[in-house]
C-alpha cells in the first residue's frame, strides 16, 4: 500500500524518531463476534495505514466494520463476544496485539486517543467535565487535582469553549451538543497524542455546528501534526479534510484512493452508487439514485463479492470469486498511485 | 434548593394528614371496643363505661376525635395515653423506639455491606457461575417468608427470644432476619445497575482514556451504578421500621414493632395510632431526604 | 374488545396502521411471540410453570392426592413419631401434628386457600391499581395530583402488613375472601405506580398523538392504544406480587390475624409447629417448604416473563 505524498509542508513526525514508516499500519485484520445466532464476521482482512499529519477517512454504512476496526485499534472491543482471530496492528512499528494489557493501556489516551459520536452518552453524566478532562493529567502524568484543573481550563480554552474557567465544574448535560463534542475533542487532545481516531464525530450535530467542529479538529490536527482516522458515512464531511479515503463494505476495504480522485473517478460500483446518491442542485427534478437492497447480514455474508446482490454490474464471477484489492491504473497502464479497487470489473467502472 | 424543600414539606402535609386519618378510621371505625375489653369478663357498670368513654373522648364523632387527636400532636406533642395503663404514648415510644432503631440500624448495616458486596460480585461476573449462584440465593431469600427464616434460625441455631433488656449482640440474628428481604433487593439492584452501566458509552470512553481498571470500575462504574442503590437504601430505612412488626413479634422484642403487634391484638387504639403516626412521619421524612440525596448524587436531577 | 368509538371507519384504519406492535395482531406475534420463544428456552420459566400447574391441580382436586382427612385427627398417631418418608403419598408420609392430623393431608388441603388468596388479591389489585394508575397517568393535572399524589401516596404510607393486620383484627371470623379484601385494600399501590409510569411514557408516543389527531375518542385511545401497550410491566409486577400476597397471607395467619378455622392455612400450621420446634420439626418444616416453593414459583415466573419482555434486563 502506498502513501499519498501530502506531508511535505508538515513538520517531521514527533515521538521517538527511531521508527521509519507509517505511524499506524493495520495488516489483514479480522474481527468476529460470537453471538447466540452464530459468528458475525465484522472485519474480514482490512489493511490501511496512516502517517503523522495525515488524515485517512474510512467511509461506509453502519455494519461495514469501520467502527469495529477502530475499536480493535483502540483496544476497546468487547472480548468476548468479540475476537481477533488474525491480523496485526502496528503502531510505530510495534504490533499492539502482542502487547500486554498494561502496555496497551499506556498507549490509550496518551499515544492514540478516540473521539466518539455521541458526546452526551460518551461523557460520564455524573462527573464534571473538569474532572473528566483532569483525569487524563492525573492518571497519565500524576498531576495534582489543582494543577489538573488548571490544565483542563487551558484545554477548554484551546477548543474554544467560552468562559472555560467558569464552566469547568459544569456537567456534560449543561453544555450544548457542539460544546460537548468540543469537550470530547479536548479530552482526546489532552496528552497531545500521535494519532486520533474520530468515530463519526459530527453525525449527532446540527449541520452548522458540524462544520465548526470539523474545522476545529482539522486545525488542531495541523497544529500538533497528528495522524487522524476519520470514520464517517458522510461523503460531504470527508471532501474538505481527508487526504485519502478507504471505502468499506461488509468488513472489507472495497476501494481506496486519494480524496479528490475518488469523487472524480470512482473505481468501484459501490463507491459510484454512494456518490450518485448525493442530492445535487444541478440535477434538480430528476429522480435521486439509490443503491438497491440492504447492507448484508454479517452472519451470512454473500459468497464472492459481498456487494454482488446489490450491484448493477454483477456477473457470474462476482458470486463465486472474492475480488482482491486490484491496483488501479490509467487506460494506458500507468499506475494511479495510492488507488485500489476490490472489483472484478474495476476497469469498466473507472473507464467505462 | 431551600424553596424546593419548603414546597416538598408543604406537599407532605396533606399526605401525612391523609395517612393518619386512614389509620385512624381503620382503627376506630372497625368493630371492637377497647373500653369493654378493659373489664375483661366482668360485667361492666354502664355509667363507669360511659364515664371512661367520655374521659377518653370516645363519645365524640370520629371526625371530632381525629381533630382533637391531631391538634394534641401539633400543639402539645401529645399522642394520647395508653387506655389500659394510662401511660402517655410518648412514654411508651421513648422506651420502644431506641430498640427498634438499633435493630433497624443493624439490619441496615447488614444489607448495605453484604448486599452491595454480593451485588458487585454478581455484576462484575454477569452471566457466569458466581452471578447465577448469587441470583438463585437472592431468589430463595425473597421466596422464603421472613417468619419462616426467623423460625428456622431459632430452630437450628437455638436462638432464644431476646431478653427484655435487648442488648445489641442479642439483636444480631433478628437484624439479619429483618434485613434479609431488603438484602436480596439490594443485591439484585446493584447487579442490574452495574450490568447496565457496564455497557454504557461512557465506560468505553473511560477505557479509551487509558485509565487503569480499578479507576474505570471504582470511579466511573460505581459512581453511576450506586445511585439507584443508595436511593433504595434510603427509602428502605423507613420501611425497615414498619417491617419490624413481624420480626419483633417472632423474636418477642419490645420495640416499636412488637408494641404495635401487641396493640393490634389488644385493640389498644391510641397506642396503635400514635406509633403508626410516628412510623409514617419517619417514612415521609426519609422519602424527602432520599429525593434530596438523589439530586446530590445525580447532577442531571434538578430541583423543580 | 368492543368498539367504543364514533370514529369514521377510514380514520380507524389509518389509526390502526399507525399503531405499535402490541395493538396489531400480526405484529403482536413479534413482540409477544419473541417473548414466548425466549420463555420456552428459559429453564426458570419451565420449572416455575410446571410447579404452578401442579399447585393449581392440587388446589382444584385435593382428593386426587390424599384420602386422609386434614381436619379430623386421631391422637393414636403420635406427633413425636418420625415421618415415614418411604411411604410417599400416604397419610403418615410426612408425620402427624399435635392433634394427630396428617401433615401431608393438611399440606394438600391448605394449597387451595393460598392459591385463592394469591389469585384473588392479584386480580383485585390489578383492576383497582390499574384503573387508578391509568386514569392518573392519562389525564394528568389535578386528577393525577388527587389520585397519584394524594390517594396512592396515602395508602402507600401505611406499611402493607401492618395495615392488613389492623383491618383483619376487627373480624372475628376470617375467610379467604375477608383476607383477600384486606390485602387488596392496601396492596394496590405498586400496580398503580407502575401503570401510571407506563401510561405517562406511552402517552407521549407518536401513535397516540396520531390517534388523537384523527379524532379517536378518549375511551378508544385508553383501551385500544394505551392499555395493551402498558400491560407488559403490569403483568410482570402482578405475577411477582402473586407470590408476595401468598407469603403475606401465610405471615398474617402465622401471627394469628389471617385465616381462621375451618380454613386450612400453611401459615397457621407453621405457627402451630413452633412449640414443637425442638422435638418434632416436621410439623413446621413441611408447610414451610411447601409455602416457600409456592412463593418461589410465582416469583420465578414473574422474573422469567420480565426478562422475556424486557431484554435490556439481561
Amino acid at each position: 500500500m502506498s502513501i499519498i505524498d501530502t506531508t511535505k509542508t508538515i513538520p517531521a513526525p514527533r515521538g521517538d524518531g527511531e521508527h521509519q514508516g507509517p505511524l499506524l499500519e493495520v495488516r489483514d485484520l479480522h474481527v468476529e463476534f460470537h453471538t447466540r445466532d452464530g459468528v458475525a464476521k465484522a472485519v474480514n482482512g482490512v489493511n490501511y495505514s496512516v502517517n503523522a499529519g495525515e488524515t485517512l477517512a474510512v467511509l461506509g454504512e453502519s455494519g461495514s466494520g469501520k467502527s469495529v476496526t477502530a475499536q480493535a485499534i483502540m483496544g476497546i472491543l468487547d472480548m468476548p463476544p468479540g475476537k481477533i482471530p488474525q491480523g496485526e496492528i502496528f503502531f510505530r512499528g510495534e504490533d499492539m496485539l502482542k502487547m500486554s494489557a498494561e502496555e496497551r493501556r499506556k498507549v490509550r489516551g496518551r499515544k492514540i486517543a478516540m473521539i466518539f459520536q455521541d458526546a452526551l452518552s460518551s461523557l460520564n453524566p455524573v462527573l464534571s467535565v473538569g474532572y473528566q478532562l483532569g483525569e487524563m493529567f492525573r492518571v497519565h502524568q500524576g498531576l495534582s487535582k489543582k494543577d489538573a484543573k488548571a490544565r483542563s481550563i487551558e484545554l477548554m480554552d484551546k477548543v474554544k469553549i467560552p468562559a472555560a474557567a467558569a464552566r469547568v465544574n459544569d456537567y456534560p448535560h449543561q453544555f450544548s451538543g457542539g460544546m460537548r463534542q468540543r469537550i470530547m475533542i479536548a479530552m482526546a487532545l489532552a496528552l497531545e497524542p500521535d494519532l486520533i481516531i474520530a468515530d463519526e464525530p459530527t453525525t449527532a450535530l446540527d449541520v452548522t455546528v458540524q462544520a465548526q467542529v470539523m474545522d476545529l479538529l482539522a486545525e488542531l490536527q495541523r497544529e500538533y501534526n497528528m495522524g487522524l482516522i476519520l470514520i464517517t458515512h458522510d461523503l460531504g464531511v470527508v471532501a474538505d479534510v481527508a487526504d485519502k479515503i478507504a471505502v468499506m463494505y461488509a468488513g472489507r476495504i472495497v476501494e481506496q484512493a486519494p480524496v479528490h480522485e475518488i469523487y472524480k473517478r470512482p473505481a468501484h460500483p459501490y463507491t459510484k452508487g454512494l456518490l450518485a446518491s448525493i442530492p445535487r442542485l444541478d440535477q434538480k427534478g430528476q429522480e435521486l439514485f439509490a443503491i438497491k437492497g440492504l447492507p448484508p447480514n454479517l452472519l451470512k455474508v454473500p459468497t464472492g463479492c459481498a456487494f454482488n446482490p446489490r450491484c448493477t454490474m454483477a456477473q457470474d464471477i462476482c458470486s463465486t470469486d472474492v475480488p482482491v484489492l486490484h491496483p488501479v491504473a490509467e487506460q494506458d497502464g500507468t499506475e494511479l498511485v495510492g488507488r485500489g479497487s476490490a472489483c472484478h470489473f474495476w476497469k469498466e467502472t473507472i473507464h467505462g | 434548593m431551600g424553596r424546593y424543600v419548603a414546597r416538598r414539606l408543604l406537599q407532605m402535609i396533606p399526605v401525612f394528614l391523609g395517612t393518619t386519618l386512614l389509620i385512624f378510621l381503620m382503627v376506630y371505625s372497625l368493630p371492637g371496643d377497647p373500653v369493654a375489653a378493659l373489664f375483661g369478663d366482668k360485667a361492666a357498670d354502664p355509667t363507669t363505661v360511659a364515664k371512661i368513654r367520655h374521659d377518653l373522648g370516645l363519645d365524640h364523632s370520629i371526625w371530632r376525635q381525629y381533630w382533637d387527636y391531631m391538634s394534641g400532636i401539633v400543639l402539645h406533642f401529645d399522642f394520647g395515653n395508653q387506655i389500659a395503663s394510662g401511660r402517655p404514648v410518648t412514654d411508651i415510644l421513648s422506651s420502644a423506639f431506641p430498640v427498634t432503631l438499633r435493630l433497624a440500624g443493624l439490619a441496615f448495616v447488614f444489607e448495605v455491606v453484604v448486599g452491595i458486596g454480593l451485588g458487585i460480585m454478581a455484576g462484575m461476573r454477569a452471566g457466569r457461575l458466581a452471578d447465577n449462584a448469587i441470583l438463585i440465593f437472592t431468589l430463595l431469600i425473597i421466596s422464603v417468608p421472613v417468619f419462616v427464616i426467623g423460625n428456622i434460625l431459632i430452630g437450628t441455631f437455638g436462638v432464644n427470644a431476646v431478653s427484655l433488656d435487648e442488648n445489641t449482640s442479642e439483636l444480631i440474628v433478628p437484624a439479619m432476619v429483618l434485613g434479609s428481604l431488603s438484602l436480596a433487593y439490594v443485591v439484585r439492584l446493584t447487579r442490574t445497575s452495574m450490568a447496565e452501566n457496564l455497557r454504557a458509552d461512557y465506560m468505553r470512553t473511560a477505557i479509551a482514556k487509558g485509565l487503569p481498571r480499578r479507576r474505570v470500575v471504582g470511579v466511573h462504574l460505581m459512581r453511576n451504578s450506586l445511585i439507584p442503590v443508595v436511593t433504595f437504601l434510603g427509602t428502605d430505612l423507613g420501611a425497615l421500621m414498619g417491617g419490624a412488626v413481624v420480626t419483633e413479634s417472632i423474636f418477642n422484642i419490645h420495640g416499636v414493632g412488637g408494641t404495635i403487634y401487641e396493640s393490634i391484638v389488644r385493640r389498644e387504639g391510641t397506642t396503635l395510632v400514635g406509633l403508626v403516626t410516628i412510623l409514617v412521619l419517619v417514612y415521609l421524612v426519609m422519602a424527602l431526604l432520599v429525593d434530596l440525596l438523589y439530586a446530590v448524587l445525580d447532577p442531571r436531577i434538578r430541583y423543580a | 374488545m368492543p368498539d367504543m368509538t364514533k370514529t369514521a371507519p377510514e380514520a380507524e384504519a389509518i389509526e390502526d396502521a399507525l399503531a405499535p406492535p402490541a395493538v396489531k395482531a400480526e405484529k403482536a406475534r413479534s413482540l409477544w411471540g419473541d417473548a414466548w420463544a425466549d420463555l420456552r428456552r428459559n429453564p426458570y420459566f419451565v420449572v416455575s410453570s410446571v410447579l404452578i400447574l401442579v399447585l393449581l391441580v392440587i388446589a382444584a382436586f385435593p382428593g386426587w392426592f390424599t384420602s386422609a382427612s386434614p381436619t379430623t385427627g386421631d391422637l393414636v398417631h403420635h406427633y413425636l413419631g418420625k415421618p415415614e418418608l418411604s411411604k410417599v403419598g400416604s397419610a403418615e408420609w410426612l408425620g402427624y401434628d399435635v392433634q394427630g392430623r396428617s401433615v401431608y393431608a393438611r399440606l394438600i388441603h391448605g394449597t387451595r386457600a393460598s392459591i385463592i388468596v394469591g389469585i384473588s388479591v392479584t386480580l383485585l389489585v390489578t383492576v383497582i391499581g390499574g384503573l387508578i394508575g391509568m386514569i392518573a397517568g392519562y389525564f394528568g393535572g389535578w386528577i393525577d395530583a388527587l389520585l397519584s399524589g394524594f390517594i396512592t401516596n396515602v395508602f402507600f404510607g401505611i406499611p402493607f402488613l401492618l395495615g392488613s393486620m389492623v383491618v383483619l383484627q376487627s373480624f372475628t371470623s376470617r375467610s379467604v375472601w375477608v383476607v383477600s379484601l384486606a390485602l387488596a385494600f392496601l396492596g394496590w399501590t405498586q400496580i398503580a405506580r407502575v401503570m401510571r409510569g407506563a401510561v405517562l411514557t406511552i402517552k407521549q408516543a407518536d401513535y397516540v398523538h396520531a390517534a388523537k389527531a384523527l379524532g379517536a375518542s378518549t375511551s378508544r385511545i385508553l383501551f385500544r392504544h394505551i392499555l395493551p401497550n402498558a400491560m407488559a410491566p403490569v403483568i410482570v409486577v402482578a405475577t411477582i406480587s402473586l407470590g408476595v400476597f401468598i407469603s403475606a397471607e401465610a405471615t398474617l395467619s402465622y401471627l394469628g390475624l389471617g385465616l381462621s378455622s375451618p380454613a386450612i392455612s400453611w401459615g397457621v400450621d407453621i405457627s402451630g409447629g413452633i412449640a414443637q420446634i425442638r422435638t418434632a420439626q416436621h410439623i413446621m418444616l413441611y408447610p414451610s417448604i411447601m409455602l416457600s416453593i409456592t412463593v418461589l414459583a410465582f416469583i420465578m415466573l414473574g422474573e422469567a416473563v420480565r426478562n422475556a419482555l424486557d431484554p435490556k434486563m439481561r
